[in-house]
């Protein structure tokens, strides 16, 4: 029973390493751009960055980065919403805008025979959005039926409860979506001013993949983006620990089964211990079926269908989260479960094997995430708002080797304590 | 260890079949079958090395036995519980000790299993996945663990879910005779009933190398997989599988609706179910041709009814339409409005069926769609820049019945599409008696939850680690 498992350890070498290259591409105009050529496939993907995002928004307005996200491709420069989808649909140009909380993200791509139309395309959304009246309204309805979406969604709901009680008076506080509340007040003139303060070019990162030279893209970032003001004029964020209250929070709901989504303070993501926290984190609640709290809520005892914890690095403070969902008369026995985990890691640490066990699948899975060029173009945006450096990739393989036993135990006596956990749950569990 | 419900497969099979490039070969896949019976399909691609590696069976909830609903996605579970050589619970960690993630998912009329690898770990999969085909060991105790956690799992998906409640009661109304009715995840007292008699049983009938495909993309060639194919999958026994049915619907005399009234619902909707035919029955011409009209009616932001409801009349925050023919039995062909706030549903359905009996009196010009046509085949250019989408499209249209000459045809197949082929289709199809119109509705006299207001926050998610 035992003998191919063993058989099995012993293949384990590393993973064929992957290659590639990532070029830095300056234009005339000194705008920087990360770029990766394949030229296997006529297509191109470009990923951009603006810092900053919802966590700029003002309180009453919140909702305001996603609004204008939803609203730069709905009309720019001479042409209206429909004509302005009417030229990406028939071109199979891809090209939208999201919003999060510490970032304002540009999504373009297109066959590589359109490139010139879909980067002007991207220029107009980003330098001459129009905000029409009927676009303005169509918008704000669909934002407004999206959040009365989100309120049936139990998980949505303890989330907003979550981050609301572990944030006070911080921008965090704010869903990146905003209320029906907020999103009704936001006009046109806020979303003008959001697109001027935000769009700015000290706060822009590029990268772009696919089958494109260096020359060429090189002109296409002064045409695209030197339009844009160099310098925002918008207020930093403040850097802020999280105080999620320890304990439950209950949220009744007719629901079968309570969900829930627990945290509490985490880490950043340039903290010297980050790998250490990262692998530890792997082990307890990352890695689906490897992972212990799997182990102990769904496999032994078919407490869950999911189970994790993951690390939330903010610019401005770092958590640790997770989420259960078990049925309403058993739920307390999976929090139990969870907290009993978190304080065997915190005193006991993992073992050699998990150690061992995590690091391989921390580096051999890494290339299974660079499935299409805009993957690869999302990630190297990544690398530039995280600050890594371009030779992150040849280094990240290291950097997880490097840490060692005591290193993630170190990490789990700082970040991990049970009674610390603030827990907001949404159903009708009993025996709490 | 993912259901796809019905409902979500409806969308993906759609945007992957849209996602097919335009040259005359779409993915271009080198293909043979073994002695056994088993068809592999190998579709090159060298950008990245990694692999791809799925295993497909030509079985799916639709071939349960009525009373034993949710057979198939339980099996799908305890696929993972081990072998002799492989304990329970160990098939996941081994693939992840090697780099590689893997899952599996059900639908009415397949089921699957992948591992995402290193190019170097191919051969260790395929090892282990042939020993499953064939060895599979499980005991009471772990199938009741995990026959627990897909009962949370259909409280997670559909019980706490008011509009996913809601689509499994308009398609058990849509599909009279056919097996589509049943939910994929099964009804609750049926899957409670379940036993390991039974799934073991599902498990001998269907689990064999005669009904499975094995599809592989990424960084391999026909020539490299071929010895490996005849090593693991080759020498298993080919097995006596009986013949999949999917019983035909008769015809429809009556218009249905179904409305659910619920405390926990904020957010109205409008869904309407047609049944359509399929590349596998009904009138299989037509399916290409309601391709393109659902393309042509809702497929975006200018399409009639996003451009009518949501733009000119204001009535409504979101339309599209759905369609994917590939399928085994007569599928659905699905419209989904969601109001303004403010804007009752009834009103909303008189905006859209008179938008409906406009495209039937004057149909849609040639122009109209020519321009759908060439975006459809436009879009296709995409679908070789991701690893998953051809493994995906293959894996569904061979467990359905659709060769791969078909699928690599579809560029011609949508050129051919006619106005008169497409006034055909909405014909065929916009018929009122072989209909299911949902309401999703709030109910007011239900006792007050505490009402969130928040979305889940965009940000949550994970930055490079």
């Amino acid at each position: 029973m035992r003998r191919l498992v063993l058989l099995l350890a012993l293949l384990l070498a590393s993973p064929s390493a992957w290659a590639v290259t990532v070029e830095k591409v300056v234009s005339a105009k000194g705008i920087e751009a990360w770029l990766v050529q394949d030229h296997s496939n006529p297509i191109i993907a470009m990923e951009v960055s603006f810092k900053g995002g919802a966590a700029n928004d003002p309180a009453p307005k919140a909702g305001l980065a996603s609004m204008a996200a939803a609203l730069l491709d709905e009309g720019a420069g001479p042409y209206d919403s429909q004509t302005f989808q009417q030229i990406l649909e028939d071109k199979v140009i891809s090209l939208g805008f999201s919003a999060a909380r510490d970032g304002f993200a540009g999504h373009l791509k297109t066959l590589t025979e359109n490139r010139d139309l879909a980067f002007d395309l991207f220029r107009l959304a980003l330098a001459q959005p129009r905000f029409d009246k009927e676009p303005v309204e169509r918008i704000r309805s669909q934002l407004l039926a999206g959040l009365l979406r989100e309120s049936q969604d139990p998980n949505a709901q303890a989330s907003r409860q979550w981050f609301q009680a572990a944030f006070p008076s911080h921008p965090y506080a704010n869903p990146p979506r905003g209320s029906v509340e907020t999103v009704k007040t936001i006009q046109g003139a806020d979303l003008r001013a959001f697109a001027k303060a935000q769009l700015s070019l000290d706060r822009l990162v590029v990268a772009v993949v696919g089958d494109i030279t260096p020359e060429q893209l090189a002109a296409l970032l002064d045409s695209s983006f030197a339009g844009l003001p160099a310098r925002s004029t918008l207020p930093a964020i403040p850097d802020k620990s999280a105080e999620p209250p320890p304990g439950i929070t209950v949220l009744p709901k007719g629901n079968p089964q309570t969900a829930a989504l627990f945290g509490s303070r985490g880490i950043l993501r340039n903290d010297p211990d980050w790998y250490a926290a990262y692998v530890m984190n792997y082990i307890l609640g990352g890695g689906g079926f490897s992972s212990r709290l799997t182990e102990e809520v769904r496999e032994k005892r078919g407490l869950a269908y999911s189970v994790y914890s993951y690390l939330m690095p903010y610019a401005h403070a770092g958590l640790i989260i997770g989420g259960v969902a078990t049925e309403n008369s058993r739920f307390s026995e999976s929090v139990r479960l969870i907290k009993e985990e978190f304080r065997r890691m915190r005193d006991d640490g993992p073992t050699e094997k998990e150690l061992a066990d995590a690091k391989t699948y921390l580096n051999g899975s890494f290339p299974l995430q660079q499935e299409s060029t805009s993957a690869v173009a999302g990630l190297l945006v990544q690398i530039q708002v995280d600050r890594l450096g371009i030779d992150f990739l040849d280094r990240r393989k290291e950097l997880i080797e490097a840490v060692s036993l005591e290193d993630v135990k170190r990490a789990a006596r700082r970040l991990l304590d049970p009674d610390a956990l603030s827990i907001v749950a949404v159903g009708k569990p009993a025996g709490l | 260890m993912t259901t796809f419900p019905r409902f979500c497969t409806l969308l993906l099979g759609l945007s992957l079949l849209a996602a097919a490039p335009a040259q005359a070969r779409v993915f271009d896949p080198e293909t043979f079958t073994l002695a056994n019976g088993m068809q592999v399909v190998v579709i090159a691609n060298h950008r990245v090395p990694i692999v791809s590696h799925m295993v497909w069976y030509k079985v799916g909830a639709a071939d349960e036995e009525p009373g034993k609903s949710g057979l198939a996605h339980l099996l799908e579970h305890l696929m993972f519980k081990g072998t002799p050589s492989i304990p329970p619970g160990e098939f996941s960690k081994i693939v992840a000790r090697n780099g590689g993630r893997d899952n599996a998912f059900t639908t009415a009329d397949y089921t699957g299993y992948y591992q995402n690898v290193a190019a170097d770990r191919l051969e260790l999969v395929m090892k282990m996945e042939a020993d499953r085909m064939k060895n599979l060991v499980l005991d009471e105790a772990n199938f009741r663990t995990e026959l627990a956690v897909v009962r949370e799992e259909r409280r997670s998906r559909t019980d706490s879910n008011p509009a996913a409640l809601l689509y499994e009661q308009m398609e058990a109304a849509l599909y009279l005779n056919s097996p589509y009715h049943r939910p994929v995840i099964g009804w609750d007292s049926e899957i409670a009933a379940l036993s390991l008699d039974d799934a073991l049983a599902f498990y001998r009938r269907w689990y064999a190398p005669n009904n499975a495909i094995l599809v592989i993309a990424g960084d391999v060639t026909a020539a490299s997989i071929r010895p490996l194919a005849e090593k693991y999958y080759g020498t298993l026994e080919r097995a006596d599988t009986p013949p999949r049915q999917r019983t035909q619907e008769p015809p429809a005399h009556a218009e249905r609706r179904v409305t659910l009234k619920d405390g926990r619902v904020a957010e109205p909707s409008w869904t309407r179910l047609y049944l359509a035919p399929s590349l596998g029955a009904g009138k299989r011409e037509l399916a290409y041709p309601l391709e393109v009209l659902a393309d042509l009616v809702g497929g975006g932001a200018t399409s009639r009814l996003y451009r009518s409801l949501v733009v000119d009349k204001g009535v409504a925050a979101a339309a599209d339409a759905a369609y994917d023919p590939t399928a085994l039995g007569e599928t659905s062909f699905r419209l989904s409005v969601v109001p303004r706030p403010g804007v009752p549903l009834d009103k909303l359905e008189a905006v859209i069926d008179q938008e409906l009996a406009r495209i039937l009196k004057d149909g849609f010009s040639a122009e109209e769609i020519e321009r759908a046509k060439s975006r459809l085949k436009a879009s296709a250019a995409y679908g070789r820049d991701s690893l998953h989408t051809g493994a995906q499209t293959f894996g569904e249209a061979l467990t359905c019945g659709v060769s791969v000459d078909e699928v690599e045809a579809w560029p011609e197949r949508i050129a051919a599409v006619t106005p008169e082929l497409v006034a055909a289709a909405a014909k065929a199809v916009f018929e009122p008696k072989a209909s299911v119109t949902g309401l999703l509705l709030p109910d007011a006299n239900a006792p007050k939850d505490s009402r969130s207001r928040a979305p889940l926050p965009s940000a949550f998610t994970k930055g490079v680690h």
